[in-house]
């Protein structure tokens, strides 16, 4: 009878589907679907819980649909129950549902209404698919759709500069994030031969036989792992993002950064402990990560002078010591500290507004001027070096920009030559001779052929860095990342013949057809305002909202979100990548890493930001 | 009466510089100018309303919004398309159109400016003067500088400002900005900069505005606009700084900031930026192509400009029309002079109580009120028992002499343990976490389900403790504290009580309880709370000042000087001192212990009638709240209009100032069964008593600042929400107990939030007065600050002459007569089912919220 735990994914799904279709000014049918959705879920999963957990609590799995049988591996949608699932899905559920009907009040006449109650009920079924998930295929669906989630709330106020900003900043660590689960997955798929599912893993012994034969395979999981949870986490050195991410309305920054987004990196650490319960440098390693964080975060958070960074910050220090606790093993613990940070979190964002009453209250009752000592003693020296250096943020924004994007810019500016007649001619030759490669092997030396994924990759490569630092004509930065991808996957073909002509369709059955529809949309703009260059943000959304919904799923139809078959074409492309080709690997995975961003890119220059015709109030840039 | 007329300040003054000199820069006299311009707004605890471009007040109104819009890029009208929604729902009215164009262009050109108006396409982008010149380091060298100078200058600033968000305070905070930042980066291993040249500049170089600009722009001719730039791209911060340089004490842990500091960090931080960027560069004036034009130079009047001009008026006098016929056609009814007045109340000018009011001479027939400004003629600081500061509680441009003390407060002051600083640390906040993680989700719970008052929530019967004593009398002079006079005494409170009896001329047929009511405003979660609160207060609740006056014309001594003066109060007549919670519709009286005992069973049936009052005040406010059930019984929606103050959720506790568009001086026989929707200030007034207009100048003086200014900010907020408001409310995030600013690296945001303007129609205020033009038009040509706010049309100005009965409009120095185009407005002749049949509106778009506003109506 607990084998139906599966409709906590389904229903809120099913929810989501019907909440697209209501419309906009119907306020009360949409929020109530929220409401409902989130409370009956709510009910249904402590109700649940509570009988699971006097049964015995043992660990519950699903094996739920095949989405796909090759010979090596099969893709399966699987879900799993134990306590970490039981305290995440049942906290996840409540704080929800509170959100939910907080919600209806505050966002009520909100030009976003409708927008921002889709996106929770996605989020919702996001959360529940990775909460539940029982293998990393599933648990990549639920991550995958959180980021989109994250990145349409981060910039719920389209119009203005600054949450398009940050949207774009979020949405490219969380893309780290992303792939790095993806590098995860793949090794893992190499190093075991099939899907494992968390069951199997939380098993012990077959990993623990794994870590002493293939240390440096599981090490390189870990890792990718542990990357992927500093980035959802905002641990060091990615921190920065999580304050800048609070530009949506207050109760979409509670939920998602003060409560359940933000806490997703201590669930996978809990989640994928099997792997590196028996690499002790490892543990040190997220020790290491968890107390510097945890010290760096909360210096920041005491000098915060704007109190939602503070919050945030104050919230990622915790996380710091959750994953100490993690690592050390106190995983109940863990789990409860979890608990109490994210509803306390959450309370303290959503009534964040009143503070200023409370606090200028208390002050004018209490306060006492401080005391100031400026000398130059060095322990003075020291504090204030602290003191500037917390308030730069340890200067984590500027780093990641200098170290994690500048590079790629730069290599995507030196390779603005591609573009033009003469390169696009070149380009369509090169890859024509790939395909004639392709089908007639045989006839090529093995030298030659065994480099060519390198050289379609490499090109593929060029061609969506060079998109992603476009600042020219929208459309040609469109079709650059759109060829990139196809050289990619003329690549990977080509290094691997066992990856079928189905597998290839498969993935570009999704994206060839949005990279159409996406290009009639740029084309439609075009037709407007002879200017679309992705130097500046024109924000078209405003003048062309349908335009830009339809641009916004072709998008999302290019990267291959879940529900489009490339989702499953991608990884099923990175599976027939071998373990060894070290390049082709870094190759394609950085590829489809900036693929994302360029495309993310396009949409938010053309179509958010703020509107390039005044004839309206237009938000200032600062604000 | 406390004359304000001093109140128009000299910031006034400029305006229209168009041709300034270009050659020399002086510092002090470019940043004198640019602080008229930036905002004014104080730090958020104190929200005063004023007119959002007070810089450009002495121009005329729509001379000077369309220059502000070449200048600064605001919107100055609503959008030509939106005009034209309007009208095609006949919101504007076509009769009132044709009307204003044929009095504007001539009954020849009608046809053609109509044509115009309605159909003929403009191009309506507007396109700013400012930043064009700084504009060139991103076209020239593809530098961000905003993107890579605002973030640090917005923390550095709001870490030296903050009032106590972060429990890590700024080290050096009582030097001024610039020294403390000096001294700081001395005495660090660290630096606030990248590069060695800032660094070098800040400790030891030539740091001044000229030398600094001189590396970054080039040119002296340059310097000006370049700053204006620089200083509007964060006009929030920079309006901050200003404010707090011309005002410290309005904060209350305080600093020594100026702009002249601001800028040069700033300046600093941009050199810092372009060394790191660019290494070596030149001057901006060197490496720019074309001169931009000047910011001030004269704004030519364009076709469209004529157009929007027009449909303003048409927009403005659709609804006064209205109201003018409203006026007309409404019974004069005079008091029943045989029938015995059961009570006197005295209520705020301000527009909620407008409702109130006509509720309490429903339920009271043969009661009395009037309307007078809330702070009832008595000007004083207030220190509550243990306060360490003074709130100021007269009209914000009054600096009062006088402080009144409480004492013998009841009850202790509540704490909420959720709100403790410990969470933002390490190993406390570890523990705190599973204590207050569960507490928190409980409380949640709760404030969602069950929403109540708490310690944490603005609650304005908590502004003075009603059992608390005050030191209202003063008794010997000497009794001072800080340079102010502890108290009142007789003489001085006999002028006070005169002063404000006069001016709503009840000097005779005293009821024998007379009610003095003041107006705050609770909510929870809410930042702005002071704008919600009493104008004529300094943005607080005007408790005290409903007590003091309450006392003060109870005092015997007084009695006796008024006496003298003729005002004979009956010894059995007693006032009364009231706060009526504009938010959750609720009441509560001070010292009832003083009523003796036939006034005090009075009052008991009294209190029936406001409850019942407040009932029916809560059921026409709910028509406008979604959430509430308008139809459902009185009880129930009362219930519902409490809970809305007290709920964190509720982004819309009450609508403030929304839809005011009146400001009514006169009798109220005048306006007593005319449904006027809340929309009208209203003062008390009776020609018949000042035939020479002394006592109209008096109260007409703070109307311009106070309703005028309110009513701009209103409109400047409502037709740019983004530029001169605040955008929505829902991601503000608090900044340094200042202001808000959206999300983390945000500008502040002065000026009203989206959710307090939805509702408003954005239309000048029609001030009208009942006397005779000529008097009216002596009495506002005697004071030039309160002429320029109506000879600028920056408010509009109707007399009634009080014999005919016809209306004369202001224009352009004179009296006119106007004539109503609608002969009869609608009647009224169910009030519930009125409220009830009410539609709500679809969207908060201008088209749709403007057709929630209910028409001026006759009440039967």
């Amino acid at each position: 009878m607990y084998q139906v735990f599966y409709l906590y994914i389904w229903f809120p799904l099913l929810a989501y589907f019907i909440s697209l279709f209501v419309p906009r000014t119907k306020e009360k049918i949409i929020s109530g679907l929220a409401i409902a959705t989130t409370g009956i879920h709510l009910v249904c999963l402590s109700i649940f819980t509570a009988f699971w957990a006097i049964d015995g609590g043992k660990s519950l799995n699903i094996d739920h649909i095949l989405l796909y049988e090759g010979d090596e591996y099969r893709i399966a949608i699987e879900f799993y129950f134990d306590k970490i699932t039981a305290v995440f899905a049942c906290i996840g559920s409540l704080l929800t549902f509170l959100v939910a009907v907080y919600s209806k009040y505050f966002i009520h006449r909100e030009g976003g209404f409708k927008r921002f109650f889709n996106t929770i009920i996605l989020f919702f079924f996001a959360y529940n698919t990775l909460i539940f998930s029982g293998n990393f295929e599933t648990l990549f669906v639920g991550w995958e759709i959180l980021g989109v989630c994250t990145f349409l709330l981060v910039s719920f106020y389209r119009e203005r500069y600054l949450p398009v900003k940050n949207s774009m900043k979020v949405i490219s660590v969380y893309r780290l994030g992303d792939i790095c689960l993806m590098l995860a997955m793949w090794m893992s798929h190499h190093l075991l031969h099939r899907n494992i599912s968390f069951q199997q893993l939380n098993d012990g012994a077959m990993i623990g036989g794994l870590a002493q034969t293939h240390f440096w395979e599981i090490l390189f999981i870990s890792c990718m792992i542990l990357v992927a949870a500093a980035v959802k986490s905002a641990q060091l050195p990615f921190s920065s993002w999580l304050p800048r991410a609070m530009e949506g309305p207050t109760t979409s920054s509670a939920i998602f950064y003060g409560s359940l987004s933000v806490h997703i990196g201590v669930f996978l650490l809990l989640r994928t402990y099997g792997y590196w319960e028996h690499v002790a440098a490892f543990k040190a390693l997220v020790i290491f990560t968890g107390l510097s964080t945890s010290i760096v975060a909360i210096s920041i958070a005491k000098l915060q002078s704007s109190l939602k960074p503070q919050i945030a910050y104050s919230s990622i220090a915790q996380i710091g010591l959750m994953f100490i606790e993690i690592a050390l093993g106190f995983h109940t613990l863990a789990l409860f500290h979890f608990a109490g940070n994210a509803c306390l979190r959450t309370y303290q964002l959503l009534v964040s507004p009143s503070v200023q009453h409370y606090l200028i209250h208390d002050m004018f009752f209490n306060f006492t001027p401080k005391p100031q000592v400026n000398n130059g003693r060095a322990f003075a020296k020291l504090k204030n070096s602290f003191y500037l250096l917390s308030l730069k943020e340890w200067n984590l924004d500027t780093m990641q920009h200098r170290f994690l994007w500048s590079p790629f810019k730069w290599i995507g500016r030196k390779v603005g030559f591609l573009s033009g007649k003469v390169a696009t001619a070149a380009l369509i030759a090169l890859f024509a001779s790939g395909i004639y490669c392709y089908y007639m092997e045989t006839t090529i030396p093995v030298d030659v052929f065994s480099t060519l994924p390198l050289v379609f990759s490499f090109i593929g490569l060029m061609l969506i860095l060079k998109s992603f630092s476009d600042r020219g004509d929208a459309m040609h930065a469109w079709l650059s990342v759109a060829g990139g991808q196809l050289f990619i996957v003329l690549a990977v073909a080509l290094h691997n013949e066992d990856y079928s002509h189905g597998e290839i369709l498969l993935l570009l059955s999704g994206s060839l057809v949005s990279a159409v529809v996406g290009f009639i949309c740029l084309y439609k703009v075009r037709v407007i305002d002879l200017d679309i260059s992705l130097s500046k943000h024109h924000g078209y959304v405003y003048e062309q909202p349908k335009l830009g919904l339809v641009f916004l799923i072709s998008c999302l139809g290019m990267i291959g979100i879940p529900f489009t078959p490339s989702f499953v074409g991608i990884d099923i492309m990175l599976t027939n990548i071998h373990k060894h080709d070290v390049m082709l690997i870094v190759f394609v995975s950085v590829g489809f890493l900036f693929m994302e961003l360029a495309i993310l890119r396009i949409y938010a220059r053309i179509f958010m930001g703020q509107h390039k015709k005044a004839f309206h109030a237009i938000a200032s840039r600062s604000a | 009466m406390i004359s304000t007329a001093s109140t128009v300040d000299e910031t006034n003054v400029h305006a229209g510089k168009g041709e300034h000199a270009r050659h020399h820069f002086d510092v002090k006299h470019v940043l004198h100018e640019m602080k008229h311009y930036l905002p004014s707004q104080t730090p958020i605890k104190d929200f005063i309303h004023h007119n959002s471009l007070h810089a450009f007040q002495q121009m005329k109104f729509f001379d000077a919004i369309f220059k502000a819009s070449k200048i600064f890029g605001f919107q100055a009208t609503l959008p030509l398309h939106e005009f034209r929604q309007l009208y095609q729902v006949g919101r504007i009215k076509n009769v009132v159109l044709e009307r204003v164009i044929a009095e504007r262009k001539g009954t020849q050109l009608l046809a053609e400016w109509k044509e115009n108006l309605v159909i003929k396409e403009y191009d309506d982008i507007t396109k700013p003067r400012i930043g064009l010149l700084r504009n060139n380091w991103k076209s020239e060298h593809r530098i961000d500088l905003d993107a890579l100078v605002h973030p640090l200058l917005y923390r550095v600033i709001c870490s030296y400002l903050d009032q106590g968000i972060a429990t890590w305070q700024f080290p050096v905070t009582n030097l001024g900005f610039l020294e403390a930042i000096r001294s700081l980066e001395k005495n660090s291993y660290t630096s606030f900069f990248k590069t060695k040249r800032a660094k070098s500049l800040l400790l030891e170089g030539n740091c001044t505005i000229p030398g600094l600009l001189k590396i970054v722009v080039g040119n002296e001719d340059y310097y000006e606009q370049y700053l204006y730039d620089q200083q509007f791209s964060h006009k929030g911060w920079s309006g901050m700084v200003s404010v707090v340089e011309d005002f410290p004490a309005t904060l209350y842990d305080q600093r020594k900031v100026s702009l002249n500091d601001f800028i040069i960090f700033e300046l600093l931080l941009e050199i810092d930026a372009l060394d790191k960027a660019l290494g070596k560069w030149r001057p901006l004036a060197e490496a720019k192509k074309s001169r931009p034009v000047d910011l001030f130079a004269d704004v030519q009047t364009t076709e469209l400009h004529e157009v929007l001009t027009l449909w303003q008026h048409a927009f403005e006098w659709s609804y006064y029309d209205e109201v003018l016929a409203g006026l007309a056609s409404g019974k004069q009814t005079s008091q029943p002079v045989t029938a015995k007045t059961s009570f006197q109340a005295m209520f705020c000018i301000d527009e909620r109580e407008c409702s109130f009011r006509r509720y309490v001479e429903q339920c009271a027939p043969d009661a009395e009120t009037f309307g007078t400004p809330g702070f009832f003629g008595v000007e004083f600081y207030f220190q509550p028992e243990n306060g360490k500061f003074y709130d100021k509680l007269c009209p914000a441009p009054v600096t009062p002499k006088y402080l009144i003390k409480e004492s013998g407060v009841k009850g202790e002051k509540k704490h909420e343990l959720l709100y403790t600083s410990k969470t933002h640390t390490l190993l406390p906040g570890f523990l705190l976490s599973f204590l207050f993680g569960a507490l928190s989700a409980g409380r949640l719970f709760l404030n969602v389900f069950r929403p109540k008052m708490s310690p944490a929530i603005s609650n304005a019967f908590g502004h003075m403790d009603r059992q608390s004593t005050l030191t209202i009398e003063n008794k010997d002079i000497a009794d001072r504290e800080n340079d102010l006079q502890i108290g009142f005494t007789i003489a001085e409170m006999a002028a006070r009580v005169e002063g404000v009896l006069r001016s709503i001329s009840l000097i005779k047929d005293f009821a024998a309880v007379v009610y003095v009511i003041a107006h705050g405003s609770s909510s929870a979660n809410n930042p702005h709370h002071g704008a919600h609160d009493c104008g004529a207060c300094s943005g607080r609740p005007g408790s005290v000042n409903a007590r003091v006056f309450a006392h003060m014309a109870n005092h015997s001594g007084v009695r006796v000087l008024l006496k003298e003066k003729g005002i004979d109060i009956p010894a059995d007549t007693q006032f009364v001192g009231a706060l009526h919670d504009t938010a959750g519709d609720e009441i509560e009286f001070y010292d009832e212990h003083v009523l003796n005992a036939q006034n005090r069973r009075d009052h008991e049936l009294h209190l029936v009638v406001f409850e019942k009052a407040l009932d029916l005040n809560a059921k026409e406010r709910s028509r406008r709240f979604a959430s509430i059930d308008t139809k459902g019984n009185l009880k129930q929606v009362r219930k519902a209009i409490k809970d809305r103050s007290v709920s964190l959720f509720e982004p819309r506790p009450e609508l403030g100032h929304g839809t005011n568009a009146l400001c009514i001086v006169g009798g109220r026989q005048m306006t007593k069964n005319i449904f006027l929707d809340r929309r009208a200030f209203m003062n008390s007034y009776n020609y018949k008593t000042d035939p020479e207009g002394t006592i109209l100048s008096r109260i007409m003086a703070p109307l311009g600042p106070v309703c005028g200014g309110i009513n701009l900010e209103y409109y400047f907020s409502r037709v740019d929400n983004h530029k001169l408001g605040a955008g929505t409310k829902l991601p503000h995030n608090l900044m340094g107990l200042l202001g808000v600013a959206n999300g983390a690296d945000g500008d502040l945001l002065p000026g009203l939030p989206l959710q307090m303007i939805e509702v408003h129609d954005p239309v000048r205020l029609l001030l009208i007065v009942e006397h005779f033009p000529d008097v009216v038009l002596k009495t506002v040509q005697a004071v030039p600050a309160m002429y320029e706010w109506y000879i600028n049309e920056w408010v509009h100005l109707l007399a009634i002459d009080p014999q005919t009965r016809k209306f004369h409009y202001f224009k352009e120095g004179v009296f006119i007569e106007y004539e109503p185009l609608l002969k009869a407005v609608g009647t009224v002749n169910n009030m519930v089912e009125l409220v009830e049949s009410a539609k709500i509106m679809q969207t908060n778009q201008t088209v749709d919220a403007t057709l929630e506003n209910l028409p001026v109506q006759v009440l039967n």
